[in-house]
């Protein structure tokens, strides 16, 4: 019949396989379809551009053009030039890096700065040989000595320490073996441990340390830490947060999901107390009352009491993060671990956490970033962090007055370590991305 | 009656004769929270016995097998397997855990891990073989689910039926004496069913032990030595598989096959 047509339809040949088409156009095509299709995207990328070259149009003369690098006071700026007063942080750079250590030792600082990306390196990236990891772990005592001097054998006496109640954890529930449950042996050594580490460090440390300095003196000009200041400060109290609160975050996580009621009622009333405290409450705990808590005499370092202050707080957002990522796995991922037979422990570690963390990392890289910028709060309690020390230059006679190159300055340090971290959470979320689940 | 059936009742009368159990269940019984699972459950799996359990929907079939190897845990009654009673001691369910093998209807692999990666993962970490030695069985095991090329790839890069294959691969790499599936293929299109009862079949002939949650009734007439039908946390009835379709006794058990059977 004229002008129906039936539906049934053969396919003729089989059509081969070719390759996809080349993108045309190059940047100008490029532009046409991103920037300028439709009326709206064009008027919307014009005035995007017009802001732009505004913004740059005010800055670039003021930082590049007619900025001024070298000259003893605003005044002098002035004299040269009408645009930034760049001299004081030309004056005041190595300040702003050290704070007030003192200037002959100041390689050690920047030796522990170099070092530290060797002992990252194996965490960042699994590239690198394994081996390192050994030194990673040994860094934060290394860095600890070369930045603070004094005996070698402190810090050795610490890692003694640590080894004495990883000797309890590792040795003492094969000792006990049948006559207690396994999980239970594995708290108690757990317990015992951690009682072992505290009681050496606490009483046998100093004993430690004097006799094998009386026997081989290796020791490093001592620095106070009222010294310590700057960007130095901020790094060390950064950087130690960041290394501290991920694990114990992780500890915490898992232990407000553990079926033991105690560890359960301990982890959540640290994370839900911590976290219902502005951080500058427990720096100012950290400066004050620590000192009442402690036995009379106890010498016990303010940057290491902010350190662990900070470090508890971070810990305690880390943990809700990484409870999220756990929460986010399915619960036949945890089934298919049981039924293969791993064990609690073997089935977090291969299985559970390795996805979690996973899912985790922009909340956790988030919480780092936060963790890194709350260090300038340690200002109110009296340690010279970058924007610490920013006060007596603006009140030096010199300077006075002198108020966005500083601040952009600081801005500029932290944008620089903030947004390096970012980029690294992308690289590794692309990295570890196999397939959709 | 076909002569493989036979055949097949006669190798059950012979299991049974032989007394070798795999898994003993007796009075059994099971609640969630007020709501009673599974009722007086009462089972005894010999040896390379191969037994299909079907049932209406929320009858307590995946709740019974996962009780097996604890998933689940039980109330009341007792549960042997290969001559271990499942008790709290957690060292009792890890050695049943590794003695039997469980597939899942949405496979579980992990998918951090590659294929190879999680066939290995529970020898090396559980059985503590050597990675040499683990990958080395890993391959045979995956070359016997046909899917040995695939070794290197990640689970997500997998359609749904070799998947489930790499499951079954991972779960036999423990050298497991005891295969548990819970509706191995349900998640499944028509096609991939058909690959991954093809390697069960291929199972069944070795001689292993299977307990089979299924509505695949053609795969239960293959190979089963005997069929349970579960309804509202009770064994219904049980038969060898010629007679269970062909002359089933209970009223539920008509219902259920004439709903089953008639598409
Ligand atoms: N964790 C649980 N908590 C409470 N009730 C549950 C739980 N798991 C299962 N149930 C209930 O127990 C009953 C049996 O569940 P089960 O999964 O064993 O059924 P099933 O026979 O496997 O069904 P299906 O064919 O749909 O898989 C269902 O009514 C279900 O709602
Ligand atoms: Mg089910």
């Amino acid at each position: 019949m004229a002008g129906e047509k039936s539906v049934a339809f053969v396919a003729e040949r089989q059509i081969p396989p070719s390759p996809p088409p080349v993108k045309t156009g190059g940047a100008l095509g490029w532009a046409r379809d991103n920037l300028f299709s439709g009326v709206f995207n064009t008027v919307a990328t014009l005035l995007s551009l017009a802001f732009v070259a505004y913004i740059l149009a005010m800055v670039v003369p003021w930082l590049f053009l007619d900025s001024v690098w070298n000259a003893s006071s605003l005044q002098g700026c002035r004299e040269v030039d009408d645009g930034a007063c760049l001299a004081v942080i030309n004056e005041r750079f190595l300040q702003f890096v050290f704070g007030f250590y003192p200037e002959e030792l100041r390689w050690r600082p920047i030796l522990a700065f170099v070092l530290l990306f060797v002992a990252i390196w194996p965490a960042l990236f699994s590239s690198a040989p394994r081996k390192l990891l050994i030194f990673s772990a040994l860094y934060p005592l290394l860095a600890y000595w070369l930045i603070w001097g004094g005996s070698l054998w402190g810090p050795v006496g610490a890692v003694v320490g640590l080894a004495i109640g990883w000797a309890c954890i590792r040795f003492l529930p094969p000792l006990v073996r049948g006559r207690l449950d396994e999980g239970l042996a594995f708290l108690a050594a757990v317990g015992a441990g951690i009682l072992a580490t505290a009681l050496w460090w606490l009483f046998c440390v100093t004993a430690f340390e004097d006799a094998l300095g009386a026997v081989l003196a290796i020791g490093l000009e001592p620095v106070e830490s009222a010294r310590l200041g700057g960007f130095l400060l901020s790094t060390i109290i950064g950087v130690s947060g960041i290394a501290g609160s991920l694990p114990i975050g992780i500890v915490l996580a898992l232990g407000r999901q553990s079926n033991l009621i105690l560890i359960k009622a301990v982890c959540v009333g640290f994370i839900e107390f911590i976290r219902g405290v502005p951080l500058i409450t427990l720096l100012f705990v950290a400066w004050l009352l620590l000192s009442y808590f402690l036995p009379p005499g106890t010498e016990f370092d303010l940057i290491l009491r902010v350190v662990i202050m900070v470090t508890a707080f971070a810990s305690a957002y880390m943990a809700e993060v990484i409870r999220g990522g756990l929460a986010g796995l399915p619960r036949g991922q945890y089934e298919a671990a049981d039924s293969l037979g791993l064990d609690y422990w073997k089935s977090m570690r291969l299985i559970i956490l390795p996805q979690a963390l996973k899912i985790s990392i922009p909340g956790i890289v988030n919480t780092f970033i936060g963790l890194f910028k709350d260090t300038t709060l340690v200002i109110i309690i009296g340690l010279l962090d970058p924007v610490g020390l920013l006060q007596p230059i603006r009140a030096d006679q010199n300077w006075n007055g002198i108020v966005w190159e500083l601040y952009g300055f600081i801005a500029l340090f932290f944008f620089i370590f903030c947004f390096a971290m970012s980029r690294y959470s992308m690289y590794l979320e692309r990295n570890l991305d196999v397939g959709h689940r | 009656m076909t002569a493989a059936a036979t055949e097949r009742d006669e190798e059950r009368r012979a299991m049974t004769a032989s007394g070798e159990v795999a898994i003993d269940i007796a009075g059994m019984n099971k609640w969630f929270g007020e709501f009673h699972v599974l009722r007086d459950i009462n089972l005894t799996v010999y040896r390379g016995e191969r037994i299909v359990v079907c049932g209406p929907s929320g009858s307590g079939k995946s709740t019974l097998i996962r009780c097996i190897n604890a998933l689940e845990g039980h109330q009341t009654g007792r549960i042997t397997v290969e001559g271990t009673e499942l008790s709290s001691d957690i060292k009792n369910i890890d050695r049943i855990r590794s003695e039997v093998g469980m597939c899942f209807q949405h496979f579980n692999l992990f998918p951090h891990l590659s294929v190879i990666e999680n066939c290995t993962l529970a020898p090396i970490w559980v059985r503590r073989e050597p990675k040499k030695e683990a990958e080395d069985r890993a391959r045979y095991f995956l070359e016997r689910v046909k899917i040995g090329d695939q070794a290197l790839k990640y689970p997500g890069q997998l359609s749904g039926g070799q998947q489930q294959r790499v499951a079954i691969a991972r779960s036999l790499c423990m050298q497991p004496r005891i295969m548990l599936f819970d509706e191995p293929t349900s998640a499944l299109d028509p096609e991939m069913i058909k690959e991954v009862l093809d390697v069960m079949v291929d199972l069944a002939e070795s001689g292993m032990t299977m307990l089979v949650v299924s509505h695949e009734m053609g795969f239960a007439r293959q190979v089963a030595h005997r069929i349970i039908f579960m309804d509202e946390g009770q064994i219904v009835e049980q038969n060898e598989p010629e007679a269970f379709f062909n002359n089933p006794q209970s009223e539920r058990t008509k219902l259920f096959l004439s709903q089953i059977l008639s598409h």
